[in-house]
């Protein structure tokens, strides 16, 4: 938590410092009032007291109460502004730094955990920065000032204070102990419950087919009781801590007059007087004491969960992106597309074994070169490494003759033209998700967008759109299909006029008949680029220059088409299983 | 300063920042959900009874503190007014002091049953919606889940019941002691005495009216912060996500620079609602500070007239606290009502979802069939108003291989879907063996097929479990023999586990092994007929070829339906069905469709054609 308020500015510091000056004034005041208070119960019982002090006093005390609220209103803007202002810079500090990262970075933290720590985490900064201000300021120093307070006023009521403050943190401490670990486990209770019902859901025709459906429904059943029980457990022990704090607090009140009573009987008459006053006040400085000492207990119950989430946050700003920053502005003169890799190797950090070893190649401007092998035989890691999402780990890789990792990232990122396996779609129009981002060579015009959309395949998709370019893209694509969007993602980098096309299996999503035509037309409109392609289907690039087939990360066969057959097995067996004999041998 | 706050401390909710949702149907949701715990009413009638009576006890307690500190008082008057000692009557303090102990704990022991009995009732609850969201799950067609997204479903059974089950426990025992609170203390207050109790009303009053004053401008702040924060959220997730694309694009300066955009205006509307949340503390404080100084006030020039005696000001100090409290525990109690009947909308609007039709009245069944199957003059569409298949009829003998094909998006999961009835038809007829399939239950229709789906399901279990799956009566032996037929048999034998390895996200199963797992379980049911889903892509060879033998070894001697990608397959089948955009278009041997040229040809040719 304490790395976290690193990021507060001076300037919210001192905001800091003048809402704890506010905080004593109003402790101040709270505690002041009841001192008005027993000045009007001495007035009350001192025959021939004129009405006129009574309403001073009064008066006192409800400018007390005023000034309070004022200090507390303060206060409380003082702490929303430092509380906003934090989560606002931590937001975008992550926002930045996540930005920065490379894949090796995402893929430690998982994307959906970044995205809980810059939106969850951090709203729960802020409400402990905005509530802590607060609470755990005013708790401790009310308790104390208190306590100072009725210290000197009667040792037998302090007992009883006392008494009722230990009884209360017994009980809080035991329901800690007993009902806490209930509320940690009831999360993984539901999670299994979630499991069990979204594995109905999703194998719902499985289910449905075997006549399942009393089976899954006992193991939910299972789950539920288990849920059930654990949940009636802690409600009951929450239904245990109410009535005790109010009896306590009814309690406290009790014993101060029971306790006041034979204070009384034995005083000296001069005495008599200042401890009934001292009794009307003590049963209030006793209610202070308590809620504070409670207040504490909800901070320290709060405080931990606040904890993880700032350590959370410092986690993501404390790693530097593994990828830096070149300077190169150009390639080699009289070249353009040309992608050399020689001898490369990637390791993952920690991994006892490489991903990719050895890969050596080199493809020309125009060129189409095309990635096959099995799952996990690296193909999409190797394809990776162009852009610099890794950083190979041996050997190097060369566009237009000079290594990438030379390039400034701007320029080496405008060469290339990125198609992943699975589209993704902003929330935007059409026009603005194929118009995406900067190529360094001005805005794109409407003519290169509809122009770009035609060669990816998808002049249906601005027809069928309502207000065509401008038409409307719901947040991650939801409204238009599958096959839409990855023809949307590829006019994207048609857009970008780019040196280098990186297709990750980006046809698998489109039938034969597209993928065939869509290809046929990314030849004939942008001869000149060079394609990397990664496929699963022969169809797709058994007309490439060259193939590469990868197995277990190392290069089993390279070659075209009808050489691979030949003489490479790994090929031929991927061949066999989609193709027919006479493709085959034709 | 007073200690009105008393029983507030841990019941101050972490983040008053949300809006409360409002239910379409308050009112006829309340019915619904009244009537769905009819037989928990009589407890929980009983339960706001002892919660009644245990608020009533803690009314009549500041009263008798009142009269305690009258009987202290009495010691103090005539020594200021003539020097007097008297004693104080400690008999009368402690018959006093015993019937305040008896009465407090009274009251706790009442509120404690009556929370006990709400938590275990709203709980019992909280678990009969569950079951039945799980067992509704089950019987709606799966029509409905073409609409329906699992998130959806999920969150009803999650988050939907557990809002039920808290704010109800909150809500309803609370709403029942404030309102006794509120009106015990007015009665009381006005029974010690009225000009008085009229102070400390009319404060209370004056300091709620600002309250709500300012409530109602916050509403639109907290509106807005809400707003902003799902637009920042959003688009968090969605630059983290395609964080590849926004790279290579270079569209992190577009991207920051709407971040700092959306990032602003939720600091701006941040703020103010936090200021505004945090407002409600101070305020409340500030109310009744207020109702205590004018009670004081009031009260001292009461007692110097000698109207009232000074123990009815010591009562008034509680009871302010009293009347006070239940009016902010009432805005949340009706706060709470209002988020059960949000939630529990959405509760009983899956419950009152359409079910398939009840089919236990059908005696006919269907056993030891052949496998012969016929579609007669079968129409059908996802949706009435388009019908996608409009008059097919054709007739599988027993044994027969059918091959689906058809581009993606065809609709050959259709054939799947009518089969099965996953579906039912809008008109004609699947018979098997002669017999309609709406003719018999559903389960039995289920029971004849064996099904080998693309994208593989497995459950958290052991491997074991997962081909057994829910078949009574298999032993180990006829799960090794299974395996070995699939050929999965050496790979189980290699996990330190065998058998009994727990399959979860932590075990790494090649998509091919899961298939092969699958492929086991439909084994195991020996159903007489098979519909199988050959995958797309292709997993490692070996393996591949592995899934290939397996499957051929499935539909051995029986009637299957494949949906087929594999030319190999597609070329083994004896009959061939094409589909496109939903219909059947052709159907034939490979050979005859290829000659026929139509839409088979070209799609088969599309394929292959090299790109020029």
């Amino acid at each position: 938590m304490i790395r976290i308020l690193k990021y507060l500015t001076p300037k919210e510091w001192l905001m800091a410092v003048l809402s704890l000056g506010f905080i004593v004034i109003q402790v101040w005041l709270d505690l002041k009032s009841p001192d008005y208070m027993a000045e009007i119960t001495t007035l009350v019982q001192t025959p021939g007291s004129a009405m006129r002090d009574i309403w001073v006093a009064g008066g006192m005390m409800l400018l007390c109460t005023l000034g309070s609220l004022f200090a507390a209103i303060i206060v409380g803007f003082f702490a929303a502004i430092i509380g906003s202002e934090l989560s606002r810079r931590l937001r975008s500090l992550l926002f930045r730094r996540v930005d920065s990262f490379s894949m090796e970075e995402i893929n430690r933290f998982t994307t959906d955990s970044l995205i809980t720590r810059s939106t969850n985490d951090i709203t729960q900064i802020q409400m402990v920065v905005a509530m802590g201000l607060q609470l755990i300021i005013k708790a401790p120093i009310t308790a104390a000032w208190a306590i100072t307070k009725i210290a000197g006023k009667g040792f037998e009521w302090t007992m009883a204070t006392g008494i009722a403050v230990l009884t209360l943190l017994v009980m809080i401490t035991l329901l800690m102990i007993f009902v806490l670990p209930k509320f940690r486990k009831m999360q993984s209770l539901i999670d299994n419950m979630n499991r069990v019902t979204r594995e109905n859901l999703t194998g719902l025709r499985v289910v449905r087919a075997y006549n399942a459906e009393d089976y899954q429904e006992a193991k939910y059943e299972e789950a539920n009781d288990e849920l059930t029980s654990t949940q009636l457990y802690t409600s009951r022990a929450m239904a245990f801590l109410m009535p005790v704090i109010t009896m306590v607090m009814s309690g406290v009140s009790l014993s101060v007059f029971w306790i006041g009573a034979y204070l009384i009987n034995s005083a000296q008459a001069v005495d008599r007087l200042p401890i009934f006053s001292n009794m009307m006040v003590f049963s209030i400085y006793a209610m202070q004491v308590i809620m504070s000492f409670m207040m504490l207990m909800m901070i320290f119950i709060m405080l931990p969960r606040a904890t993880v989430s700032a350590n959370r946050i410092s986690e993501v700003l404390d790693t530097k992106p593994t990828i830096h920053d070149g300077d190169k502005l150009d390639g080699l003169p009289g070249l353009c597309g040309e992608v050399t890799f020689s001898n490369v190797g990637f390791k993952y950090p920690d991994a006892s074994e490489s991903v990719l070893k050895d890969v050596s190649f080199t493809v020309r401007q125009g060129e189409t070169i095309a990635f096959i092998g099995s799952t996990g035989s690296g193909k999409s890691t190797l394809i990776n490494l162009v852009p610099r999402f890794f950083d190979a780990t041996e050997g190097e890789i060369l566009i237009d003759g000079v290594n990438i990792r030379e390039y400034k990232l701007e320029v080496l990122h405008n060469k290339i033209g990125y198609v992943p396996q699975k589209a993704v779609m902003f929330k935007g129009t059409v026009f603005s998700n194929v118009a995406y981002g900067d190529n360094g060579k001005g805005e794109f015009t409407e003519a290169d967008v509809e122009n770009a959309i035609s060669i990816a395949q998808g002049a249906d998709i601005i027809e069928s759109m309502e207000g065509r370019l401008e038409g409307e893209i719901a947040q991650g694509g939801t409204n238009i299909s599958g096959g839409q969007k990855q023809r949307l993602s590829i006019a994207r980098a048609v857009c970008r006029k780019p040196e280098i096309y990186i297709f990750d299996d980006s046809f698998s999503a489109l039938d034969y008949k597209t993928d065939r035509l869509l290809r046929n037309m990314l030849k004939k409109e942008t001869a000149g680029v060079t394609s990397m392609i990664v496929a699963q289907r022969i169809g797709t690039i058994m007309d490439a220059d060259q193939i590469i087939v990868l197995d277990k990360g190392r290069v089993v066969g390279s070659g075209c088409h009808k050489d691979l057959l030949q003489n490479c097995e790994v090929y031929k067996q991927i061949a066999v299983s989609q193709l027919s004999e006479e493709e085959l041998v034709s | 300063m007073s200690g009105r706050q008393n029983d507030r401390g841990p019941r101050v909710r972490m983040g008053h920042m949300g809006v409360a949702e409002k239910a379409k149907d308050f009112k006829g949701t309340w019915v619904n959900l009244i009537n769905y715990c009819r037989k928990y009413i009589p407890v929980i009638v009983f339960s706001l009874i002892i919660a009644a009576a245990g608020t009533v006890l803690t009314i009549i307690g500041p009263d008798q503190i009142g009269k305690m500190t009258n009987e202290i008082q009495k010691v103090i008057a005539p020594l200021m007014a003539a020097g007097q000692m008297v004693n104080v009557d400690l008999s009368e303090v402690g018959r006093i002091g015993m019937l305040l102990v008896i009465l407090y704990g009274a009251s706790a022991v009442l509120n404690f049953v009556q929370g006990y009995i709400m938590a275990t009732i709203t709980q019992k609850i909280g678990r009969n919606m569950r079951t039945g969201i799980s067992q509704k799950i089950n019987k709606l067609p799966l029509k409905y889940f073409d609409k329906v997204s699992f998130g959806d479903i999920l969150s009803r059974v999650t988050n939907d019941v557990d809002t039920i089950g808290q704010t109800m426990n909150q809500s309803i025992g609370a709403l029942v002691t404030s309102i006794t609170m509120f009106f015990g203390s007015a009665v009381m207050m006005f029974y010690n005495n009225w000009l008085m109790a009229l102070t400390a009303i009319g404060a209370s009053i004056l300091g709620f009216v600002l309250m709500i004053l300012i409530m109602g401008k916050s509403q639109k702040f907290f509106m807005r912060q809400q707003k902003d924060l799902g637009a920042v959220n959003g688009h968090v997730e969605e630059v983290y996500s395609g964080h590849n694309v926004v790279r290579v694009y270079n569209g992190e300066k577009e991207a920051g620079r709407f971040f700092d955009e959306v990032n602003n205006r939720l600091y701006d509307s941040g703020w103010k609602s936090q200021f505004i949340s945090g407002l409600m503390m101070p305020i409340m404080m500030f109310i009744g500070n207020l109702g205590y100084v004018a009670v004081c006030v009031v009260g001292a020039a009461l007692a110097m007239n000698g109207t009232i005696q000074f123990g009815v000001i010591a009562a008034f100090m509680i009871y302010i606290r009293l009347f006070t409290q239940p009016l902010s525990q009432l805005a949340q109690a009706f706060q709470n009502l209002q988020r059960t009947a949000a939630a529990g909308e959405r509760v009983f609007e899956f419950f009152n979802e359409e079910e398939m039709e009840d089919e236990s009245g059908k005696t006919k069944e269907l056993a030891d069939i052949k496998g012969e199957i016929e579609f007669r003059n079968v129409r059908f569409g996802y949706d009435p108003e388009k019908t996608i298949i409009h008059d097919f009829s054709s007739k599988f003998e027993a044994g027969t291989k059918i091959a689906i094909v058809g581009p993606t998006g065809a609709g050959k999961t259709t054939i799947v879907n009518l089969l099965m009835r996953f579906y039912e038809l809008d008109s004609g007829d699947i018979l098997i063996d002669g017999i309609p399939s709406t003719g018999v239950r559903r389960d039995n229709v289920q029971e004849q097929f064996g099904m080998v789906l693309q994208d593989t399901w497995l459950f958290e279990g052991t491997i074991k479990e997962n081909i057994i799956y829910c078949k009574k009566g298999v032993t180990d032996e006829q799960v090794v023999e299974t395996c070995k037929a699939v050929g999965l048999d050496h790979f189980i034998s290699t996990l330190p586990k065998g058998y009994d390895t727990v399959l979860n996200d932590k075990t790494t199963l090649s998509q091919g092994q899961k298939q092969l797992v699958t492929i086991a379980r439909a084994m195991i049911q020996n159903a007489p007929m098979t519909i199988l889903d050959e995958a797309t892509s292709s997993v490692d060879t070996r393996t591949e070829h592995l899934v290939q033998e397996a499957m051929s070894n499935l539909t051995k001697g029986r009637t299957s339906f494949v949906i087929a990608h594999r030319l190999s397959t597609i070329k083994n089948a004896d009959i061939i069905l094409v589909l496109n955009k939903g219909d059947i278009v052709e159907s034939g041997t490979h050979k005859e469709l290829l000659e026929k040229g139509g839409f088979y040809a070209e799609l088969y040719n599309s394929q292959f054609e090299n790109a020029s």
